[in-house]
Protein backbone atom coordinates (compact mmCIF):
# COMPACT_ATOMS: atom_id res chain seq x y z
CA UNK A 1 0.00 0.00 0.00
CA UNK A 2 2.68 2.93 1.04
CA UNK A 3 4.70 1.51 -1.71
CA UNK A 4 1.87 1.98 -4.09
CA UNK A 5 1.25 5.21 -2.58
CA UNK A 6 4.96 6.06 -3.69
CA UNK A 7 4.77 5.26 -6.95
CA UNK A 8 1.45 7.52 -7.50
CA UNK A 9 3.26 10.41 -5.70
CA UNK A 10 6.45 9.69 -8.16
CA UNK A 11 3.83 9.46 -11.38
CA UNK A 12 2.42 12.75 -9.96
CA UNK A 13 5.38 14.52 -9.67
CA UNK A 14 6.93 13.28 -13.22
CA UNK A 15 3.46 14.65 -14.92
CA UNK A 16 4.14 17.90 -12.98
CA UNK A 17 7.56 18.71 -13.99
CA UNK A 18 6.43 17.56 -18.01
CA UNK A 19 3.24 20.50 -17.12
CA UNK A 20 5.90 22.95 -16.03
CA UNK A 21 8.67 22.31 -18.78
CA UNK A 22 5.96 22.20 -21.21
CA UNK A 23 4.91 25.71 -20.04
CA UNK A 24 8.48 27.27 -19.92
CA UNK A 25 9.24 26.06 -23.49
CA UNK A 26 5.97 26.30 -25.41
CA UNK A 27 6.30 29.96 -26.76
CA UNK A 28 10.14 28.81 -27.74
CA UNK A 29 8.71 25.82 -29.57
CA UNK A 30 5.89 27.89 -31.44
CA UNK A 31 8.81 30.54 -32.04
CA UNK A 32 10.87 27.85 -33.80
CA UNK A 33 7.99 26.63 -36.06
CA UNK A 34 6.90 29.75 -37.47
CA UNK A 35 10.63 30.80 -37.91
CA UNK A 36 9.76 28.28 -40.86
CA UNK A 37 6.60 29.60 -42.18
CA UNK A 38 5.83 30.98 -45.49
CA UNK A 39 3.17 33.22 -44.27
CA UNK A 40 4.92 36.41 -43.02
CA UNK A 41 1.78 37.67 -40.72
CA UNK A 42 3.16 34.50 -38.62
CA UNK A 43 -0.55 33.91 -37.55
CA UNK A 44 -1.47 30.14 -39.38
CA UNK A 45 1.09 28.03 -40.52
CA UNK A 46 1.07 27.57 -44.48
CA UNK A 47 4.30 26.30 -45.61
CA UNK A 48 7.49 25.21 -45.10
CA UNK A 49 10.41 27.53 -45.70
CA UNK A 50 14.02 28.13 -45.04
CA UNK A 51 13.60 32.05 -46.69
CA UNK A 52 13.38 33.46 -43.80
CA UNK A 53 16.93 32.38 -43.00
CA UNK A 54 18.44 33.53 -46.17
CA UNK A 55 16.35 37.07 -45.51
CA UNK A 56 18.06 37.55 -42.02
CA UNK A 57 21.09 37.71 -43.33
CA UNK A 58 20.05 40.99 -45.46
CA UNK A 59 18.29 42.47 -42.90
CA UNK A 60 20.85 44.64 -41.98
CA UNK A 61 19.45 46.82 -38.89
CA UNK A 62 18.12 43.70 -37.50
CA UNK A 63 22.06 42.41 -37.21
CA UNK A 64 23.39 45.24 -36.51
CA UNK A 65 20.93 45.37 -33.29
CA UNK A 66 22.38 41.87 -32.77
CA UNK A 67 25.87 43.74 -33.04
CA UNK A 68 25.06 46.05 -30.51
CA UNK A 69 23.59 43.78 -27.84
CA UNK A 70 26.40 41.60 -28.27
CA UNK A 71 29.21 45.10 -28.23
CA UNK A 72 27.11 46.18 -24.60
CA UNK A 73 26.87 42.83 -23.10
CA UNK A 74 30.65 42.43 -23.31
CA UNK A 75 31.33 45.75 -22.56
CA UNK A 76 29.39 46.24 -19.64
CA UNK A 77 30.51 42.12 -18.62
CA UNK A 78 34.01 42.98 -18.42
CA UNK A 79 33.60 46.61 -16.24
CA UNK A 80 31.16 44.65 -14.25
CA UNK A 81 33.47 41.87 -13.38
CA UNK A 82 36.86 43.64 -12.90
CA UNK A 83 34.86 46.19 -10.12
CA UNK A 84 32.89 43.41 -8.91
CA UNK A 85 35.60 40.97 -8.15
CA UNK A 86 37.96 44.05 -6.51
CA UNK A 87 35.01 45.25 -4.47
CA UNK A 88 34.69 41.64 -3.04
CA UNK A 89 38.10 40.89 -2.68
CA UNK A 90 38.44 43.99 -0.83
CA UNK A 91 35.33 44.46 0.92
CA UNK A 92 36.04 40.76 2.10
CA UNK A 93 39.53 41.55 3.16
CA UNK A 94 40.00 45.09 4.73
CA UNK A 95 37.65 46.89 7.72
CA UNK A 96 37.02 50.57 6.71
CA UNK A 97 34.68 53.45 6.83
CA UNK A 98 31.61 53.45 5.38
CA UNK A 99 31.64 50.09 4.08
CA UNK A 100 28.27 48.99 5.58
CA UNK A 101 26.85 52.22 3.26
CA UNK A 102 28.84 50.11 0.60
CA UNK A 103 27.48 46.52 1.04
CA UNK A 104 23.97 48.49 1.40
CA UNK A 105 24.12 49.98 -1.73
CA UNK A 106 24.89 47.12 -3.33
CA UNK A 107 21.52 45.93 -2.68
CA UNK A 108 19.84 49.03 -4.17
CA UNK A 109 19.62 47.71 -7.98
CA UNK A 110 18.92 44.74 -6.84
CA UNK A 111 15.80 45.05 -4.84
CA UNK A 112 14.66 48.22 -6.90
CA UNK A 113 12.21 47.49 -10.21
CA UNK A 114 14.12 48.04 -13.41
CA UNK A 115 12.33 50.80 -14.25
CA UNK A 116 13.00 53.17 -11.34
CA UNK A 117 16.84 52.74 -11.56
CA UNK A 118 16.55 53.12 -15.67
CA UNK A 119 14.76 56.71 -15.20
CA UNK A 120 17.17 57.48 -12.49
CA UNK A 121 20.20 57.14 -14.79
CA UNK A 122 18.63 58.77 -17.93
CA UNK A 123 18.04 61.64 -15.47
CA UNK A 124 21.79 61.43 -14.55
CA UNK A 125 22.59 61.00 -17.96
CA UNK A 126 20.92 64.28 -18.93
CA UNK A 127 21.98 66.28 -16.28
CA UNK A 128 25.93 65.62 -16.71
CA UNK A 129 25.34 65.59 -20.68
CA UNK A 130 26.85 61.73 -21.39
CA UNK A 131 25.49 61.22 -24.48
CA UNK A 132 23.11 58.85 -25.38
CA UNK A 133 23.73 56.01 -27.00
CA UNK A 134 26.13 52.60 -26.67
CA UNK A 135 28.56 54.56 -23.78
CA UNK A 136 25.00 55.16 -21.63
CA UNK A 137 24.26 51.63 -22.33
CA UNK A 138 27.35 50.27 -21.59
CA UNK A 139 27.47 52.54 -18.18
CA UNK A 140 24.11 51.41 -16.96
CA UNK A 141 24.31 47.54 -17.61
CA UNK A 142 27.66 47.16 -15.97
CA UNK A 143 25.29 49.08 -12.87
CA UNK A 144 22.92 46.77 -12.40
CA UNK A 145 25.20 43.73 -13.00
CA UNK A 146 28.47 44.50 -10.07
CA UNK A 147 26.35 43.70 -7.54
CA UNK A 148 25.63 40.37 -9.12
CA UNK A 149 29.49 39.95 -9.83
CA UNK A 150 30.02 40.96 -6.18
CA UNK A 151 27.59 38.32 -4.53
CA UNK A 152 29.05 35.48 -7.00
CA UNK A 153 32.49 36.08 -6.33
CA UNK A 154 31.64 36.69 -2.44
CA UNK A 155 30.17 32.91 -2.30
CA UNK A 156 33.55 31.74 -3.71
CA UNK A 157 35.99 34.19 -1.32
CA UNK A 158 33.43 32.55 1.67
CA UNK A 159 35.40 28.96 1.65
CA UNK A 160 38.84 30.52 0.59
CA UNK A 161 41.77 30.02 3.22
CA UNK A 162 43.55 33.33 3.61
CA UNK A 163 46.47 31.52 5.14
CA UNK A 164 47.68 30.15 1.17
CA UNK A 165 47.90 33.99 0.54
CA UNK A 166 50.42 34.44 3.78
CA UNK A 167 52.55 31.91 2.30
CA UNK A 168 52.66 33.44 -0.97
CA UNK A 169 53.78 36.57 1.28
CA UNK A 170 55.77 35.08 3.43
CA UNK A 171 57.95 33.50 0.47
CA UNK A 172 58.36 36.65 -0.75
CA UNK A 173 55.45 37.56 -3.29
CA UNK A 174 54.71 40.99 -3.35
CA UNK A 175 50.51 41.71 -2.70
CA UNK A 176 49.97 42.04 -6.25
CA UNK A 177 51.52 39.26 -6.99
CA UNK A 178 49.84 37.17 -4.80
CA UNK A 179 46.62 38.31 -5.90
CA UNK A 180 47.08 37.49 -9.54
CA UNK A 181 49.04 34.23 -9.04
CA UNK A 182 47.54 32.51 -5.98
CA UNK A 183 44.49 34.21 -5.31
CA UNK A 184 42.84 34.53 -8.74
CA UNK A 185 43.17 31.64 -9.99
CA UNK A 186 41.33 29.82 -6.71
CA UNK A 187 38.23 32.24 -6.73
CA UNK A 188 38.37 31.89 -10.38
CA UNK A 189 34.98 29.65 -10.76
CA UNK A 190 33.26 32.49 -8.86
CA UNK A 191 34.34 35.10 -11.17
CA UNK A 192 33.68 33.21 -14.64
CA UNK A 193 29.94 32.40 -13.54
CA UNK A 194 29.34 36.14 -12.27
CA UNK A 195 31.04 37.24 -15.86
CA UNK A 196 28.15 34.58 -17.23
CA UNK A 197 25.32 36.14 -14.75
CA UNK A 198 26.13 39.80 -15.96
CA UNK A 199 26.40 38.96 -19.31
CA UNK A 200 23.08 36.77 -19.46
CA UNK A 201 21.55 40.01 -17.68
CA UNK A 202 22.75 42.50 -20.29
CA UNK A 203 22.04 40.67 -23.19
CA UNK A 204 18.03 40.06 -22.03
CA UNK A 205 17.88 43.50 -20.43
CA UNK A 206 14.59 45.84 -22.05
CA UNK A 207 13.98 48.49 -19.15
CA UNK A 208 17.06 49.93 -18.51
CA UNK A 209 18.00 49.80 -21.95
CA UNK A 210 14.99 51.08 -22.96
CA UNK A 211 15.33 54.85 -20.97
CA UNK A 212 19.03 54.95 -21.32
CA UNK A 213 19.42 54.53 -24.78
CA UNK A 214 20.02 57.06 -27.43
CA UNK A 215 18.42 57.59 -30.85
CA UNK A 216 20.13 55.15 -33.70
CA UNK A 217 21.63 52.56 -30.92
CA UNK A 218 19.15 49.65 -31.04
CA UNK A 219 20.08 46.80 -28.95
CA UNK A 220 18.12 43.69 -30.11
CA UNK A 221 15.20 43.31 -26.98
CA UNK A 222 14.31 46.83 -28.34
CA UNK A 223 14.64 46.26 -31.65
CA UNK A 224 11.83 43.69 -30.95
CA UNK A 225 9.86 46.12 -28.89
CA UNK A 226 9.84 48.40 -31.84
CA UNK A 227 8.70 45.92 -33.87
CA UNK A 228 5.85 44.28 -31.62
CA UNK A 229 3.80 46.77 -32.86
CA UNK A 230 3.82 46.29 -36.42
CA UNK A 231 4.11 42.83 -36.34
CA UNK A 232 7.60 40.62 -35.83
CA UNK A 233 8.81 39.41 -39.02
CA UNK A 234 9.75 35.98 -39.15
CA UNK A 235 13.34 36.70 -39.78
CA UNK A 236 13.11 37.88 -36.14
CA UNK A 237 12.24 34.24 -35.16
CA UNK A 238 14.92 32.67 -37.51
CA UNK A 239 17.74 34.71 -35.70
CA UNK A 240 16.24 33.86 -32.14
CA UNK A 241 15.89 30.12 -33.35
CA UNK A 242 19.84 30.36 -34.37
CA UNK A 243 20.60 31.89 -30.86
CA UNK A 244 18.20 29.41 -29.05
CA UNK A 245 20.21 26.33 -30.54
CA UNK A 246 23.86 27.94 -29.83
CA UNK A 247 22.72 28.40 -26.36
CA UNK A 248 21.76 24.94 -25.98
CA UNK A 249 25.10 23.76 -27.64
CA UNK A 250 26.43 25.56 -25.09
CA UNK A 251 25.08 24.27 -22.16
CA UNK A 252 25.30 20.45 -23.22
CA UNK A 253 29.54 21.47 -23.97
CA UNK A 254 30.23 22.69 -20.38
CA UNK A 255 27.72 20.12 -18.78
CA UNK A 256 30.13 17.47 -20.68
CA UNK A 257 32.98 19.30 -19.48
CA UNK A 258 32.02 19.45 -15.81
CA UNK A 259 31.34 15.78 -16.11
CA UNK A 260 34.64 15.12 -17.36
CA UNK A 261 36.40 17.38 -14.40
CA UNK A 262 34.07 15.51 -11.85
CA UNK B 1 55.67 53.20 14.44
CA UNK B 2 55.43 49.54 13.02
CA UNK B 3 51.89 50.77 13.70
CA UNK B 4 51.80 53.51 11.12
CA UNK B 5 53.40 51.46 9.38
CA UNK B 6 50.74 48.76 9.18
CA UNK B 7 48.58 51.26 8.33
CA UNK B 8 49.95 52.90 5.16
CA UNK B 9 50.60 49.17 4.37
CA UNK B 10 47.02 48.64 3.82
CA UNK B 11 45.72 51.88 2.61
CA UNK B 12 46.97 51.17 -1.17
CA UNK B 13 45.31 48.02 -1.63
CA UNK B 14 42.03 48.93 -0.09
CA UNK B 15 41.91 51.62 -2.32
CA UNK B 16 43.06 49.78 -5.18
CA UNK B 17 40.19 47.57 -4.56
CA UNK B 18 37.56 49.34 -3.19
CA UNK B 19 37.74 52.41 -4.45
CA UNK B 20 35.90 51.76 -7.95
CA UNK B 21 32.70 49.95 -6.74
CA UNK B 22 32.70 52.69 -4.07
CA UNK B 23 32.67 55.61 -7.10
CA UNK B 24 30.76 53.50 -9.48
CA UNK B 25 27.67 52.93 -6.71
CA UNK B 26 27.77 56.66 -5.58
CA UNK B 27 27.76 58.65 -9.02
CA UNK B 28 25.92 55.75 -10.97
CA UNK B 29 23.46 54.64 -8.09
CA UNK B 30 22.95 56.94 -4.87
CA UNK B 31 23.32 60.18 -6.95
CA UNK B 32 20.78 59.00 -9.34
CA UNK B 33 18.37 58.43 -6.75
CA UNK B 34 19.37 61.21 -4.47
CA UNK B 35 18.52 64.10 -8.01
CA UNK B 36 15.01 61.46 -8.98
CA UNK B 37 14.16 62.86 -4.97
CA UNK B 38 14.83 65.73 -5.94
CA UNK B 39 13.20 66.08 -9.18
CA UNK B 40 9.74 65.00 -7.54
CA UNK B 41 9.82 68.08 -5.77
CA UNK B 42 10.27 70.00 -9.16
CA UNK B 43 7.64 70.99 -11.96
CA UNK B 44 7.45 71.18 -15.82
CA UNK B 45 6.23 73.71 -18.39
CA UNK B 46 5.37 71.09 -20.13
CA UNK B 47 8.79 70.75 -22.08
CA UNK B 48 11.41 71.25 -19.79
CA UNK B 49 11.84 70.52 -16.00
CA UNK B 50 11.43 74.06 -14.18
CA UNK B 51 13.54 74.36 -10.44
CA UNK B 52 9.80 75.85 -8.42
CA UNK B 53 9.63 73.72 -5.22
CA UNK B 54 5.89 72.27 -4.63
CA UNK B 55 4.16 69.12 -3.19
CA UNK B 56 1.89 69.04 -6.50
CA UNK B 57 3.28 65.96 -7.71
CA UNK B 58 2.42 64.42 -4.53
CA UNK B 59 -0.74 65.65 -4.53
CA UNK B 60 -1.59 64.80 -8.24
CA UNK B 61 -0.48 60.77 -7.10
CA UNK B 62 -4.08 60.81 -5.58
CA UNK B 63 -5.60 61.65 -9.02
CA UNK B 64 -8.55 58.98 -9.33
CA UNK B 65 -7.29 57.30 -12.51
CA UNK B 66 -4.04 56.96 -10.83
CA UNK B 67 -5.85 55.09 -8.38
CA UNK B 68 -7.36 52.84 -10.30
CA UNK B 69 -3.97 52.24 -11.85
CA UNK B 70 -2.48 51.43 -8.66
CA UNK B 71 -5.35 49.39 -7.89
CA UNK B 72 -4.93 47.08 -10.87
CA UNK B 73 -1.33 47.16 -10.15
CA UNK B 74 -1.47 45.59 -6.88
CA UNK B 75 -4.01 43.16 -8.06
CA UNK B 76 -1.62 41.98 -10.86
CA UNK B 77 1.61 41.89 -8.79
CA UNK B 78 -0.89 40.06 -5.91
CA UNK B 79 -1.99 37.41 -8.02
CA UNK B 80 1.16 37.06 -9.76
CA UNK B 81 3.03 36.61 -6.92
CA UNK B 82 0.65 33.94 -5.30
CA UNK B 83 0.12 31.89 -8.93
CA UNK B 84 4.16 31.97 -9.05
CA UNK B 85 4.01 30.42 -5.61
CA UNK B 86 1.58 28.15 -6.07
CA UNK B 87 2.99 26.50 -9.16
CA UNK B 88 6.90 27.01 -8.00
CA UNK B 89 6.99 25.33 -4.76
CA UNK B 90 6.21 22.17 -5.76
CA UNK B 91 8.31 22.50 -9.18
CA UNK B 92 11.75 23.75 -6.76
CA UNK B 93 10.53 20.68 -3.84
CA UNK B 94 10.79 17.90 -7.19
CA UNK B 95 13.98 19.13 -7.87
CA UNK B 96 15.78 19.71 -4.53
CA UNK B 97 14.47 15.86 -3.78
CA UNK B 98 15.85 14.54 -7.07
CA UNK B 99 19.30 12.97 -7.36
CA UNK B 100 22.21 14.95 -7.87
CA UNK B 101 21.97 14.51 -11.71
CA UNK B 102 18.46 15.21 -11.99
CA UNK B 103 19.00 17.78 -10.35
CA UNK B 104 21.44 19.59 -12.50
CA UNK B 105 19.34 18.51 -15.41
CA UNK B 106 16.20 20.05 -14.11
CA UNK B 107 18.15 23.54 -13.23
CA UNK B 108 19.52 24.24 -16.14
CA UNK B 109 16.54 23.69 -18.36
CA UNK B 110 15.06 26.15 -16.04
CA UNK B 111 17.51 28.26 -16.84
CA UNK B 112 17.94 28.05 -20.71
CA UNK B 113 14.33 29.49 -21.69
CA UNK B 114 15.43 32.50 -20.24
CA UNK B 115 18.74 32.91 -22.22
CA UNK B 116 16.21 33.28 -25.22
CA UNK B 117 14.89 37.06 -25.11
CA UNK B 118 11.80 37.71 -23.31
CA UNK B 119 9.71 40.07 -25.45
CA UNK B 120 10.62 37.25 -28.28
CA UNK B 121 8.93 34.39 -25.58
CA UNK B 122 6.40 36.81 -24.73
CA UNK B 123 5.09 37.19 -28.47
CA UNK B 124 5.22 33.37 -28.94
CA UNK B 125 2.86 33.76 -26.30
CA UNK B 126 0.79 35.94 -28.59
CA UNK B 127 0.70 34.09 -31.58
CA UNK B 128 -0.18 31.27 -29.35
CA UNK B 129 -3.41 33.66 -27.63
CA UNK B 130 -4.49 35.57 -30.15
CA UNK B 131 -7.83 35.78 -31.83
CA UNK B 132 -6.47 33.86 -34.87
CA UNK B 133 -3.90 32.34 -32.91
CA UNK B 134 -2.73 28.36 -32.38
CA UNK B 135 -5.18 27.79 -29.72
CA UNK B 136 -7.81 29.45 -30.86
CA UNK B 137 -7.66 27.21 -34.79
CA UNK B 138 -7.21 24.27 -32.90
CA UNK B 139 -10.12 25.16 -30.85
CA UNK B 140 -12.11 25.95 -33.84
CA UNK B 141 -10.88 23.09 -36.41
CA UNK B 142 -11.29 20.17 -33.83
CA UNK B 143 -15.14 21.53 -33.49
CA UNK B 144 -15.18 22.51 -29.90
CA UNK B 145 -15.91 26.03 -29.93
CA UNK B 146 -17.09 28.48 -32.98
CA UNK B 147 -16.32 31.69 -31.98
CA UNK B 148 -12.81 32.53 -30.94
CA UNK B 149 -12.01 32.97 -27.26
CA UNK B 150 -10.82 37.06 -26.21
CA UNK B 151 -7.54 35.22 -24.03
CA UNK B 152 -5.27 38.17 -25.43
CA UNK B 153 -5.40 41.53 -24.01
CA UNK B 154 -6.89 40.84 -20.89
CA UNK B 155 -5.81 40.77 -17.24
CA UNK B 156 -5.86 37.10 -17.40
CA UNK B 157 -2.82 37.60 -20.52
CA UNK B 158 -1.27 40.21 -18.59
CA UNK B 159 -1.35 37.92 -15.57
CA UNK B 160 -0.01 34.59 -17.38
CA UNK B 161 3.18 37.21 -18.93
CA UNK B 162 4.32 38.04 -15.27
CA UNK B 163 3.86 34.36 -14.14
CA UNK B 164 5.77 33.19 -17.38
CA UNK B 165 8.45 35.96 -17.09
CA UNK B 166 8.98 35.63 -13.00
CA UNK B 167 8.45 32.28 -12.03
CA UNK B 168 12.42 31.26 -11.77
CA UNK B 169 13.06 34.21 -9.34
CA UNK B 170 10.68 32.39 -7.12
CA UNK B 171 11.62 28.16 -8.24
CA UNK B 172 15.40 29.10 -7.90
CA UNK B 173 14.89 30.95 -3.49
CA UNK B 174 12.84 27.89 -2.67
CA UNK B 175 15.17 25.43 -4.28
CA UNK B 176 17.84 26.85 -2.46
CA UNK B 177 15.93 26.66 0.92
CA UNK B 178 14.12 23.14 0.21
CA UNK B 179 17.37 22.00 -0.75
CA UNK B 180 19.63 22.86 2.51
CA UNK B 181 16.56 21.57 4.66
CA UNK B 182 18.37 18.98 7.08
CA UNK B 183 16.62 15.36 6.13
CA UNK B 184 16.68 14.75 10.05
CA UNK B 185 14.58 16.31 10.51
CA UNK B 186 11.81 15.29 8.51
CA UNK B 187 12.72 12.10 9.35
CA UNK B 188 12.08 13.36 13.09
CA UNK B 189 8.46 14.28 12.62
CA UNK B 190 7.57 10.84 10.61
CA UNK B 191 9.27 9.19 13.52
CA UNK B 192 6.90 11.09 16.02
CA UNK B 193 4.00 10.41 14.26
CA UNK B 194 3.60 12.99 12.45
CA UNK B 195 1.84 12.10 8.69
CA UNK B 196 3.14 13.67 5.53
CA UNK B 197 0.85 16.23 5.43
CA UNK B 198 1.90 17.13 9.20
CA UNK B 199 5.16 17.16 8.63
CA UNK B 200 4.83 19.28 5.40
CA UNK B 201 2.48 21.59 7.22
CA UNK B 202 4.64 21.79 10.57
CA UNK B 203 8.09 21.57 9.91
CA UNK B 204 8.94 21.77 5.89
CA UNK B 205 6.70 25.06 5.31
CA UNK B 206 8.24 27.06 7.98
CA UNK B 207 11.47 26.21 7.34
CA UNK B 208 11.18 26.87 4.16
CA UNK B 209 9.12 30.09 4.91
CA UNK B 210 11.87 32.35 4.22
CA UNK B 211 12.56 30.96 0.55
CA UNK B 212 8.86 31.91 -0.04
CA UNK B 213 8.95 35.34 1.17
CA UNK B 214 12.56 36.32 -0.95
CA UNK B 215 11.03 34.74 -3.92
CA UNK B 216 7.75 36.46 -3.21
CA UNK B 217 9.65 40.43 -2.82
CA UNK B 218 11.58 39.11 -5.84
CA UNK B 219 8.53 38.73 -7.98
CA UNK B 220 5.96 41.45 -6.32
CA UNK B 221 8.53 44.35 -6.95
CA UNK B 222 9.69 43.97 -10.17
CA UNK B 223 6.00 43.11 -11.71
CA UNK B 224 4.77 46.52 -10.37
CA UNK B 225 7.44 47.77 -12.84
CA UNK B 226 7.23 45.17 -15.81
CA UNK B 227 5.40 47.93 -18.25
CA UNK B 228 6.55 45.77 -21.36
CA UNK B 229 4.50 42.83 -20.34
CA UNK B 230 1.22 45.15 -20.10
CA UNK B 231 1.81 46.66 -23.01
CA UNK B 232 2.25 42.95 -25.21
CA UNK B 233 0.00 41.06 -23.82
CA UNK B 234 -2.96 43.31 -22.28
CA UNK B 235 -2.66 45.61 -25.19
CA UNK B 236 -2.12 48.93 -23.25
CA UNK B 237 -5.42 47.75 -21.45
CA UNK B 238 -4.36 47.28 -18.25
CA UNK B 239 -2.31 49.97 -17.04
CA UNK B 240 0.77 49.38 -14.67
CA UNK B 241 2.53 51.90 -12.39
CA UNK B 242 5.31 50.69 -14.61
CA UNK B 243 3.19 52.22 -18.05
CA UNK B 244 2.74 55.49 -16.01
CA UNK B 245 6.08 56.15 -15.10
CA UNK B 246 6.63 55.38 -18.28
CA UNK B 247 4.54 57.70 -19.80
CA UNK B 248 5.45 60.65 -18.00
CA UNK B 249 9.71 59.99 -18.78
CA UNK B 250 8.66 59.17 -22.81
CA UNK B 251 5.21 60.71 -24.22
CA UNK B 252 3.96 63.00 -21.71
CA UNK B 253 7.45 64.75 -20.94
CA UNK B 254 6.80 65.05 -17.33
CA UNK B 255 9.46 63.26 -15.66
CA UNK B 256 8.94 65.69 -12.06
CA UNK B 257 5.57 63.63 -11.86
CA UNK B 258 7.32 60.27 -13.14
CA UNK B 259 9.82 60.81 -10.43
CA UNK B 260 7.07 61.15 -7.89
CA UNK B 261 5.60 57.78 -8.94
CA UNK B 262 8.94 56.77 -8.84
CA UNK B 263 9.50 57.85 -5.15
CA UNK B 264 6.44 55.98 -4.36
CA UNK B 265 7.87 52.49 -5.21
CA UNK B 266 10.68 53.06 -3.19
CA UNK B 267 8.93 53.61 -0.48
CA UNK B 268 7.06 50.12 -0.90
CA UNK B 269 10.30 48.68 -1.47
CA UNK B 270 11.59 50.07 1.24
CA UNK B 271 8.58 48.60 3.81
CA UNK B 272 8.83 45.27 2.44
CA UNK B 273 12.28 45.03 2.60
CA UNK B 274 12.30 46.41 6.08
CA UNK B 275 9.20 43.91 7.05
CA UNK B 276 11.63 41.03 5.55
CA UNK B 277 14.50 41.86 7.57
CA UNK B 278 12.96 42.19 10.92
CA UNK B 279 11.27 38.68 10.10
CA UNK B 280 15.01 37.38 10.16
CA UNK B 281 15.43 37.22 6.03
CA UNK B 282 18.80 37.81 5.05
CA UNK B 283 19.78 40.33 2.61
CA UNK B 284 22.08 37.20 1.06
CA UNK B 285 18.94 35.27 -0.42
CA UNK B 286 17.44 37.93 -2.62
CA UNK B 287 20.59 38.14 -4.61
CA UNK B 288 20.17 35.02 -5.59
CA UNK B 289 19.91 34.18 -9.26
Amino acid sequence: MRKRKAKLGGTLSKIYTAFMYVFLYLPIAVIVVYSFNTSKMNISFEGFTFDWYAKLFHNQPLLESYGNTLLVGAASTIIATIVGTLASYGMSKYKFKGKGIIDALLYVPVVIPEIVLGIALLAIFNLSNIPMGLLSLIIAHATFSIPFVVFTVNARLAGFDRSVEEASMDLGASRSKTFFTVTLPIIMPGVISGAFLAFTLSVDDIIISFFTTGPGSNTFPLKVMELIKTGVTPDVYALTTIVFIITIAIVIVTQHDKKKIA
Amino acid sequence: MRKSYKIRNKTIPLLATVSPVVIWLTLLVAAPLIYVFFLSFLSTDGYNVVFRFSFDNYINLLNPTYLEIYTNSFIIAFFTTVICIVLGYPFAYIMAKANKKNKAVMLIMLMVPFWTNSLIRLNGWKTILGKTGVLNSILIDSGIINQPLEILYTRGAVLLGMVYTLIPYMILPLFASIDKLDDGLLEASNDLGANKTKTFLHVTLPLTFSGVFSGSIMIFIPSLGFFFVSDIMGGGKSQLIGNLIETQFKAANNWPLGASLSMLLILLILILVTIYKKSGGDMKDLGVM
